[in-house]
């Protein structure tokens, strides 16, 4: 066969539906996604087509972070960031799921809990930045109390519904091996939603980092978010596009991590 | 007396007032020690609403059912329960999962070690009798269905219960897979000495597994009637094709079909297909 003809046909294979993909061709197109947009940035910001100092180039950009990282204590900036989006994520975590167990098992809390945290997770987190500034004040815990709001109710339901999501036949089959009510929540409905915990861990991390920047409206002198408002202020477009990167190459470093400890954590899972 | 399972004018009702549904109307049954019955009937006879109140999973509304002369109000340990599917515990081995009863005991009294050797000397029979001493310290979704039911199976004997209710536990199987757990559950029934409840839609398998079948009608649920199976104790896959087998399922299917309410109208059928043709 042709070679050319002999792609056209491995091209076809791929777009089966819920097709194969070798291991080769989905890394080549992974980097085609990623290569693409920064190659498309990079033409825009030369082209002449944008002002400069709203479109820095890649470049321009990789220069400011190495300035940032030398001159302007970037890993500072990094490290009092992620404190902040762990202390509320850890906070948010240890209340939600104790709650989300019990929203999930029993009905009452259902009916007690569940109304009100859908209410309240509607109301947007910024809303409460002068609530949070007037009962903790401006230091670290009004940053960590607005990643925690920005978070925790969204969690709570999540979890509830992983817990939910246990197959009756499980529980059922416990009961009629003579387990009591504790022993199947702890020997039973929390192994089975461990998988499905980590999960929802995994994406309210991803939110609690999106509450950063909010976060560090309120009052701060340090951290990327704030990095990132004061470089607004001085038309450092540069300096916003590093910290959004930055943002975003943390997130999906943290990510990676969380998918590594779900295979290390649940071999039955991964077997 | 030796009859171990007495149910009583059993009545449940689902929902309430005009809007509520008969599960179960007046059924009376005795069950004997170390019998094996097998509930057949159209799907909504109430069989597995009557497995789930043996087991202690659902209370009746009215009557009761006794076990040795005492109610069943809740589940306990010497009624286990097998169910069709997703009961494993995929996060345990195959021997973990055997053991589960074990680990909840453990859980609650100190055991000596001689009692934690007693219990891995019964969950090793169980692995051996069940055929899965390969597949020890394998997980669930490593084993194909019919692995995964002699796990459940083993698992449900291991605290020795009295009763076993089976509620349709080899309905997703393939047939050769299910002949084969057919023998295997007489073997161990012979063997255990345990009295078995067995609910399943098909009516083959409930002949050749029963000693008595009875056949449930639906709305409202109730017993239509009850047969006891005449063949030999020792059974053989061959007993299928003997006249009276298929005496017995003749005469069970026509009562199923003749409660379940369900026809087709074949002259219907007839004169839709003609209007399609003329169109």
């Amino acid at each position: 066969m042709l070679p050319i003809k002999a792609a056209i046909e491995s091209w076809r294979g791929m777009w089966v539906i819920r097709g194969e993909l070798s291991r080769r061709a989905y890394w080549l197109l992974a980097l085609v996604g990623l290569l693409l947009p920064i190659a498309a940035w990079w033409w825009l910001s030369g082209s002449g087509l944008m002002d400069k100092v709203f479109m820095p180039s890649p470049l321009d950009v990789l220069m400011r972070a190495l300035t940032w990282f030398k001159d302007d204590d970037l890993m500072h900036d990094v490290g009092i960031s992620t404190y902040r989006v762990f202390a509320g994520f850890v906070l948010s975590a240890v209340l939600a799921i104790p709650l989300g167990v019990l929203i999930g098992t029993y009905q009452p809390m259902k009916a007690m809990f569940e109304p009100l945290t859908d209410f309240i997770r509607y109301m947007p987190a910024v809303a409460f930045i002068p609530l949070v500034m007037l009962w903790v004040g401006i230091d670290e815990g009004s940053k960590i109390a607005i990643i925690f709001i920005g978070t925790f109710f969204q969690m709570v339901l999540m979890i509830a519904e992983d817990i939910r999501r246990v197959p009756i036949n499980q529980i059922e089959a416990a009961h009629t091996m003579g387990a009591n009510r504790g022993e199947i929540v702890s020997l039973v409905i929390i192994p089975s939603a461990k998988p499905a915990l980590l999960d929802t861990l995994r994406i309210t991390m991803g939110w609690a980092w999106t509450y950063l920047v909010v976060a560090e409206l309120v009052a701060a002198n340090s951290g990327l978010g704030y990095s990132i408002l004061r470089a607004q202020r001085f038309m450092q477009t540069d300096k916003i596009f590093a910290g959004i990167i930055l943002i975003g190459l943390i997130g999906l470093a943290i990510d990676q991590l969380f998918r590594w400890l779900h295979r290390k954590s649940f071999p039955w899972l991964h077997a | 007396m030796n009859t171990k399972i007495n149910i009583l004018s059993a009545n449940k009702t689902f929902g309430k007032g005009d809007g509520g549904e008969v599960a179960l109307l007046n059924i009376n049954l005795d069950i004997e020690n170390n019998e094996f019955v097998t509930f057949v009937g159209a799907s909504g006879c109430g069989k597995s609403t009557l497995l789930r109140c043996i087991g202690g999973l659902e209370s009746l509304s009215s009557g009761s059912i006794n076990l040795d002369g005492a109610p069943i109000n809740k589940p306990g340990a010497n009624r286990a329960m097998v169910f069709q599917h997703y009961s494993l515990y995929p996060w345990l081995t195959v021997i973990n999962n055997i053991k589960f009863s074990r680990l909840l005991r453990a859980g609650r009294e100190d055991l000596t070690s001689s009692d934690v050797e007693a219990a891995s000397g019964r969950a090793d029979a169980l692995l051996a009798l069940m055929g899965l001493t390969q597949v020890r310290n394998s997980y669930p979704n490593q084993l194909s269905g019919g692995m995964q039911q002699r796990v459940a199976i083993a698992r449900a004997l291991m605290p020795r219960p009295q009763i076993l209710l089976m509620d349709e536990p080899f309905g997703a199987l393939n047939a050769q897979t299910r002949e084969v757990m057919h023998d295997l559950i007489l073997h161990v029934s012979k063997l255990e000495k345990t009295t078995i409840v067995f609910v399943t839609h098909d009516v083959e398998e409930a002949i050749y597994l029963g000693q008595r079948v009875v056949v449930m009608a639906p709305r409202p649920g109730r017993i239509d009637s009850i047969y006891q199976v005449d063949l030999p104790a020792k059974r053989d896959q061959d007993m299928k094709l003997s006249p009276r087998f298929l005496q017995h399922k003749k005469e069970i299917l026509t009562r199923i079909r003749e409660t379940a309410g369900m026809h087709t109208d074949y002259e219907l059928l007839e004169r839709m297909t003609r209007q399609a043709e003329v169109g």
